[in-house]
């Protein structure tokens, strides 16, 4: 078993809301991440598949397909963007950098061919991380 | 939905790795620089990871801001700008980054009920890490 790292980053903005909440709920539990006008990170995104290396190509996954993957399926869709309001999954979900992990997980999951999903890790700054293995 | 979470925190500490159990000989063939008698420091980078269901509610596995705190309290407090070979949790321990793991994971086990604490990770320098995830060891 082989286990291949891909990386890439996307800057976007979100804020943290819960409207089952009062006002004041929401700003002790989320602090001055509750600011409705929403903040940024330059988030970066470490992918890891893993699988046997194919005999022919000496690959456990085609680079390009998993980067065309990653292009259209995160940096596209996310780079630039307000996560709360331009991306379905966080219409009723808040966008915390697990969620995140969450939500690109189940967007890559079903893409790839040749190689498992193994874990999804996203920086949100570089001292904050967080790491999603699927359903465990 | 299980996730992880991790936080990297700056310590900055000196020690000096020098054991009573051996000579002077022995200590300096053992530990070579790091005994020199004076103690020198590093920066340590301290990563604290932890798990849990990630909640309907908020979104997290733990509030962020509890770990901060409970962090700064409980390591911050007994360790940063101090000579670890001074605090009591290394009178009878080397103050290695092996041991300094340990301890560091031993505290926050102890103080931090926000969440599961899944390993404590050390980079000591650039080139040098130290990892613990509570498994074998007792001090």
């Amino acid at each position: 078993m082989i286990y291949l790292t891909r990386k890439c980053e996307f800057s976007a903005s979100h804020y943290y809301h819960n409207p089952d909440l009062t006002a004041e709920e929401n700003l002790r539990i989320f602090g001055k991440c509750a600011n409705l006008n929403g903040h940024g990170h330059n988030y970066t995104l470490e992918v890891t598949v893993k699988g046997d290396v194919d005999r022919t190509t000496g690959f456990v996954v085609d680079l390009k397909q998993l980067k065309d993957i990653l292009n259209s399926e995160v940096v596209e869709a996310m780079d630039h963007r307000h996560l709360n309001k331009e991306l379905p999954e966080f219409a009723t979900r808040i966008p915390t950098t697990e969620n995140l992990a969450i939500a690109i997980w189940n967007r890559l999951d079903t893409k790839l061919e040749r190689a498992k999903l193994h874990r999804v890790r996203v920086y949100e700054m570089p001292d904050l991380f967080v790491d999603y293995y699927g359903e465990q | 939905m299980k996730a992880y979470l991790t936080r990297r925190y700056m310590v900055a500490a000196s020690h000096r790795l020098h054991s009573e159990h051996f000579s002077e000989e022995q200590n300096c063939e053992i530990y070579g620089k790091c005994s020199n008698p004076y103690g020198h420091g590093h920066n340590y980078a301290v990563e604290v990871t932890v798990s849990g269901q990630v909640s309907s509610s908020t979104g997290m596995i733990c509030n962020l801001v509890d770990l901060d705190e409970c962090f700064r309290r409980e390591i911050m407090e007994r360790f940063d700008h101090q000579n670890l070979n001074t605090r009591p949790e290394f009178t009878s321990l080397v103050p290695t980054t092996e041991n300094f793991a340990v301890v560091i994971y031993q505290i926050l086990k102890r103080e931090f009920q926000g969440a599961h604490l899944e390993k404590i990770r050390i980079e000591e320098t650039a080139n040098n890490s130290f990892e613990y995830s509570g498994e074998g060891q007792r001090l």
